[in-house]
């Protein structure tokens, strides 16, 4: 029978959806799923998104986390268990401890899948390569595989029958030399959705013209509850901070929607986010390469179009309301 | 106080600009006429690298695991201010082939801190960091935007979801380093020319069996709906219908 141990990431007590997307990926792969958890939260939404069991890793040396530790004490678990698949999201965190898992396992690391096939046995995974520009399919060649899948590009779905997992808790042996890394503090940007774990993304370009203009790109985000995000050319202005950049060199998002304004669609730009859902640009040049990439487009002047557009979609939000 | 030994590791890879395709039956790539450069997150790690030995004092090693051609990046290395640099020339490895190479380099020359960029743009895998610690059975930390060390003391700050993280670890580690760390250095011509006579070392690969396979390429289609419209008032009313009711993403 077939298993797959899924790393639950919780972030302030709650599950990240990342995880819940891995799980239901999980279930489609394999009969029997597990959860491994950090600490003993007891959480209902395991057992509706179906997982058979729930591990829960303890030891008093995980106090704080350890990125070196937690590795060391996921590989036992698996190892004592003979658990052979393992999947992580591709957040900070996933991205960070799985290839370490993968090495203490001995095990192949696939890392930011954004689909999965199982095929002659084998479970190979699609990734994006090149900035996006190929795509590849990789086959692990080891037993044991470890594999992060990118955020976003599962779907997150409950179990059609939620399952009553059975609990048990695994302590790993652990020494001080194992947490050489730990973690003792976390500062939180706050008041503002990251653009890496928003559904819709709102990004502005150098077309916006200047810092003082994104007022309009952070109000049609609000009335869509989305995040700002921006191009290189801006943040490199100082218009907007680093951690909003998008691209190759900032972050790669897969939002449901990504709305580009003033943004031209260079190939470094489009590595952040040619695997969102829907993409959406508004840019006065109607040959800019953001539209070979978009779902719908306006060929305008964004500081005509967007204040419009707030307005209509501000109209929809309170009739769907009413 | 033993002389810090500072590895820091950097990777040859395609011009971000360059094309990239795939052959006819998938097998394979076509990266013909691609032009080849630094990592630019490598530039970063190199200069992490100089300015801790600033600091610290020891010595600064570049390395890269690739073809012959890579060397071209290492005399980047040396101009920018490394101390001597090493190839291990070696193709068509996996990320973890390479990862153990450089972990069997860092091994003997007792490295006590290794710098990585954040990423290689070829494969953008973010891993390498991860894979070489565990190799070396020491912690590492990755996308680091702030990096200070005394004695054998390490702090690090480094990028997560919604803000940052604070680190704090101890020597031997192996660090991973976000665009922003520092502002890298541009070599003045007399270093360029000096790095030219600089003695790069070849060093032999190990052999390690691939735990990956590509085993099929193909060129993403574009399934977009490609609907561009206008800017009337008319066109505008559209574009939000066809968000809410064709696409349903608002
Ligand atoms: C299954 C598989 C097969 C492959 N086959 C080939 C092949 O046939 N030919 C080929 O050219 N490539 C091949 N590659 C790609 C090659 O292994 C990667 O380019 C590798 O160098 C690291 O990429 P990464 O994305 O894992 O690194 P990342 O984890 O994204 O890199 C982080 C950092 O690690 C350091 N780093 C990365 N690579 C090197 C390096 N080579 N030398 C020194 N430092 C480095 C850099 O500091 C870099 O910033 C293959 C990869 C896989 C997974
Ligand atoms: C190694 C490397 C890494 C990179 N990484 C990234 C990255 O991570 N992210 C990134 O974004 N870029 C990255 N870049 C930079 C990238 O190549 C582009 O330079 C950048 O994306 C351009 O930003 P932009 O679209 O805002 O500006 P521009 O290319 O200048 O485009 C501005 C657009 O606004 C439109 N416009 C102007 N005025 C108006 C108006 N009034 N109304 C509507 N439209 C208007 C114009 O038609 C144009 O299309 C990288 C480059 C390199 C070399």
């Amino acid at each position: 029978m077939s298993t797959i141990a899924v790393f639950i990431e919780r972030r302030g007590g709650a599950i990240k959806r990342a995880a819940l997307e891995a799980i239901t990926a999980a279930r489609f792969h394999a009969d029997r799923v597990i959860a491994l958890e950090l600490g003993s939260d007891v959480d209902g939404l395991l057992a509706a998104y179906g997982v058979h069991e729930v591990v829960s890793i303890e030891h008093a040396l995980l106090e704080r986390y350890s990125s070196q530790a937690v590795a060391e004490a996921i590989a036992q678990w698996a190892k004592s268990r003979q658990v052979a698949t393992l999947f992580f999201g591709a957040t900070a965190m996933g991205k960070e401890l799985a290839p370490r898992v993968a090495v203490h396992l001995e095990a192949a690391y696939v890392p930011d899948c954004v689909e999965l096939a199982a095929s002659d046995g084998h479970l190979d995974a699609v990734r994006p390569l090149y900035a996006g520009k190929v795509r590849a399919t990789v086959r692990p060649l080891t037993e044991r595989a470890v594999y992060s899948l990118r955020p976003n590009m599962f779907t997150a779905r409950p179990a059609e029958q939620p399952s009553t997992p059975e609990f048990s808790t695994f302590t790993p042996s652990l020494s001080q030399e194992q947490c050489r890394v730990v973690v003792t503090e976390i500062v939180r940007n706050e008041g503002k959705l990251d653009v890496l774990e928003a559904d819709i993304v709102v990004s502005g370009g150098r077309g916006m013209k200047g810092p003082e203009h994104f007022v309009l790109i952070e109000e049609l985000a609000a009335v869509l509850g989305g995040a700002v995000g921006a191009s290189r050319a801006v943040v490199d202005a100082g218009w907007r901070p680093h951690s909003e950049q998008v691209g190759q060199t900032g972050k790669t998002v897969s939002p449901n929607l990504y709305l580009a304004c003033g943004i031209s669609g260079a190939v470094q730009h489009l590595a952040g986010m040619s695997s969102s859902k829907v993409i959406a640009a508004i840019n006065k040049d109607k040959d800019a390469p953001i539209f070979k990439v978009a779902d719908y487009g306006i060929v305008g002047d964004v500081f005509e179009v967007i204040p419009k557009l707030i307005e209509r979609i501000r109209a929809l939000k309170q009739s769907s309301a009413s | 106080m033993v002389v810090m030994t500072i590895l820091t590791c950097i990777s040859y890879v395609p011009d971000t600009a360059a094309k990239i395709g795939v052959t006819a039956d998938g097998s394979g790539l076509e990266l013909g006429g691609a032009k080849y450069i630094l990592n630019p997150y490598d530039e970063f790690a190199i200069e992490e690298a100089l300015l801790q030995r600033e600091r610290h004092g020891g010595r600064v090693v570049a390395l890269t695991v690739g073809s012959d051609a890579a060397k071209e990046i290492l005399r980047t290395a040396l101009a920018m201010g490394a101390d001597s640099a090493a190839i291990i020339a070696a193709t068509g490895l996996d990320s973890f082939g390479v990862a153990a190479n450089i972990a069997a380099y860092a091994n003997a020359i007792n490295a006590s801190l290794v710098l990585l960029g954040r990423q290689s743009i070829d494969h953008d895998s973010f891993q390498m960091a991860s894979t070489v610690g565990a190799l070396l059975g020491i912690p590492a930390i990755s996308v680091v935007s702030k990096l200070d060390i005394e004695g054998d003391r390490v702090r690090a700050e480094r990028d997560i979801e919604g803000g940052k993280e604070v680190l704090e670890a101890t020597l031997p580690l192996v660090v991973s380093v976000q665009k922003g760390i520092n502002n890298p250095r541009y070599p003045k011509l007399p270093e360029i020319m000096k790095a030219k006579s600089k003695p790069i070392e070849s060093v032999e690969p190990v052999a390690v069996s691939p735990r990956a396979a590509m085993v099929r390429y193909q060129v993403p289609q574009l399934k977009r709906a490609n609907k561009i419209l206008g800017d009337s008032d008319a066109d505008i009313t559209e574009f939000v219908r066809l968000l809410h009711e064709e696409a349903k993403v608002i």
